[in-house]
């Protein structure tokens, strides 16, 4: 267990996860933005869940992919980057034809629909109003406990870095945390955000709730949606059942 | 509960900086240029580090006038240098509310024997090293990240290299030794016996490393990327040059595509002229800033 809030070495010394290849994102493509920011800390949480991963810097990365995760970073550089090799044309055109998107902090600004700053220039993919830095600088960075809806187990470890919050969210948006009374973790539709960095701590649930909403949509695209263990059995990348076999 | 200040917190911001390119600037006006470009970060100086070593004389911190017209001029993480073992500037720094504090040998130093105890501020820390010892010392002091040396305002990539070189084979040489062999490797750095099992086990530092001092060029930016810096400082290799904006975008795609050799090519293209350099290995030892830190 990592401890927390401790400003010694103990948070550094903690030792890294082991990889889980068969965990529940088994089967899975997801492709994490890699222009800029933590992108590598996603790639190690996706990958002790059991998912493939692979670095997005151009379109044609985002071939085959089932999700995209656009980690947190520098959103001015980030944007200015996906920019230069076109992306958001290519990333829009990824989310509407159902690949599930989750950002976190510089992503929660990318995917809003605009920011109060009225910069840099955003995607739209979610109906939200983020407001960059909203917590101020970063000595007012901080973690704290949060309690998120559609996550079971006891509230999450949240590390919020020089964070956004959302200002303010459309009707179909799903609230599923706040802090000091302001949204800092939504969904719509297929698109996930948080403010706070889970791939900064050993806590894998938001990357599993990420992972569930691909299986979700790939089960709501097929004739039945299987449930979860239904869907476990059958995944890609495990045995296939009663393929090959005699 | 909530808590400000954790090591999680402060070296969460140096995670947020990887991949990126953190640039010296002097005024708001190239603070902007840096922010348009792409830099993840700027370094709010009076000088840079080639006008400090042209002018002589004592380096210190910046006015505060400057880093705060810097801080409301761009929405990036502004960072200032404090001198090495002046804890007092460290507190201004930190109540100027500035996102990051470079401990910096490219100031003039203040304490001949001691490092700031970085473990009292709630604001990150990053500090300069030439080998693994002094990395795992300053972390030990509390830095949240680290910054190979170079040698800064010469824009000669070397001693970068040589900083770099030397820290990652000394980690590699960690991962070959038993473990009863780390309690002599760790009074041989020297640094904290803790640290050095640490590093021995994963293979790399425990916080982020960036690359400084000489890298002028998209192709230098790179090279120290390639060695393994996960990202880097550029000092006067920006403003020192021809054409600023146009070099600070380059070195930022570079950054970017540090493995893709087409890009670089594409992004080195009609740079003009680099800042003019010094060749660090004909430089007399007293002149060079690497050798302060203890």
């Amino acid at each position: 267990m990592t401890p927390h809030g401790g400003k010694r070495l103990d948070w550094i010394l903690s030792p890294d996860p082991a990889l889980d290849p068969l965990g529940p994102g088994a089967g899975l493509a997801v492709g994490v933005l890699a222009l800029q920011g933590d992108f590598r800390e996603h790639r190690v949480m996706l990958e002790r869940l059991g998912a493939r991963t692979s670095e997005v810097r151009r379109p044609a990365d985002l071939d085959g992919l089932d999700g995209l995760v656009i980690p947190g970073g520098e959103s001015t550089t980030i944007h200015k980057l996906m920019e230069e090799y076109d992306l958001a044309g290519p990333i829009k055109a990824f989310s509407a034809e159902g690949g599930i998107v989750y950002g976190t902090c510089a992503g929660l600004i990318t995917v809003a629909r605009a920011t109060v700053e009225g910069r840099p220039t955003t995607l739209g993919l979610m109906d939200v109003v983020a407001r960059r830095n909203a917590f101020g600088r970063q000595v007012r960075s901080f973690e704290a406990d949060l309690q998120i809806d559609g996550v079971a187990g006891g509230p999450v470890r949240a590390v919020f870095i020089r964070a956004p919050w959302i200002e303010s969210a459309g009707p179909g948006v799903e609230t599923l945390a706040t802090c000091e009374g302001r949204i800092v973790a939504a969904r719509e539709g297929d698109v996930l955000v948080t403010a706070f960095h889970p791939e900064l701590t050993d806590d894998t649930r938001l990357h599993e709730l990420f992972i569930h909403m691909i299986r979700r949509r790939q089960g709501a695209g097929a004739e039945s949606s299987p449930t979860p263990a239904e869907r476990d059995a059958g995944a890609p990348g495990r045995a296939p059942a009663a393929a090959g076999h005699r | 509960m909530t808590d400000i200040g954790t090591m999680r917190v402060k070296s969460g911001l140096a995670d947020m900086l990887k991949g990126g390119v953190i640039m010296d600037v002097t005024d708001a006006e190239q603070a902007k240029i840096a922010e348009d470009a792409g830099a993840c970060a700027v370094m709010a100086l009076e000088r840079v580090p080639s006008d400090i070593r042209a002018q002589g004389g004592v380096a210190r911190m910046a006015d505060p006038t400057k880093i705060q017209e810097i801080q409301e001029s761009v929405s990036i993480p502004v960072m200032a240098k404090a001198r090495i073992g002046h804890f007092v500037e460290a507190q201004i720094l930190q109540s100027l509310e500035v996102d990051y504090i470079d401990e910096s040998e490219v100031l003039t130093p203040a304490d001949e024997a001691n490092h700031i105890n970085k473990w009292k501020f709630d604001v990150p820390f990053v500090c300069g090293a030439v080998n693994l010892g002094e990395a795992l010392r300053r972390i030990s002091e509390g830095a949240a990240m680290i910054r190979t040396k170079g040698e800064a305002g010469t824009g000669d990539v070397v001693e970068a290299v040589r900083h770099m070189r030397t820290i990652m084979g000394e980690i590699r040489r960690l991962q070959t030794l038993d473990e009863d062999e780390l309690y002599v490797a760790a009074k041989q750095l020297p640094a904290p016996l803790e640290l050095v099992k640490w590093v021995a086990e994963h293979g790399k530092l425990p916080v982020v490393n960036f690359s400084a001092g000489g890298i002028a060029t998209p192709a230098d930016a790179a090279l120290m990327m390639q060695l393994g810096a996960e990202g880097v400082f550029v000092g006067s290799g920006i403003f020192k040059s021809e054409d600023p904006q146009k070099r600070a975008n380059a070195i930022v795609k570079a950054a970017t595509n540090y493995r893709d050799p087409a890009v670089l090519a594409e992004v080195s293209v009609g740079l003009g002229d680099a800042m003019p350099g010094i060749d660090a290995a004909r430089m007399p030892a007293e002149s060079k800033l690497q050798h302060r830190g203890w």
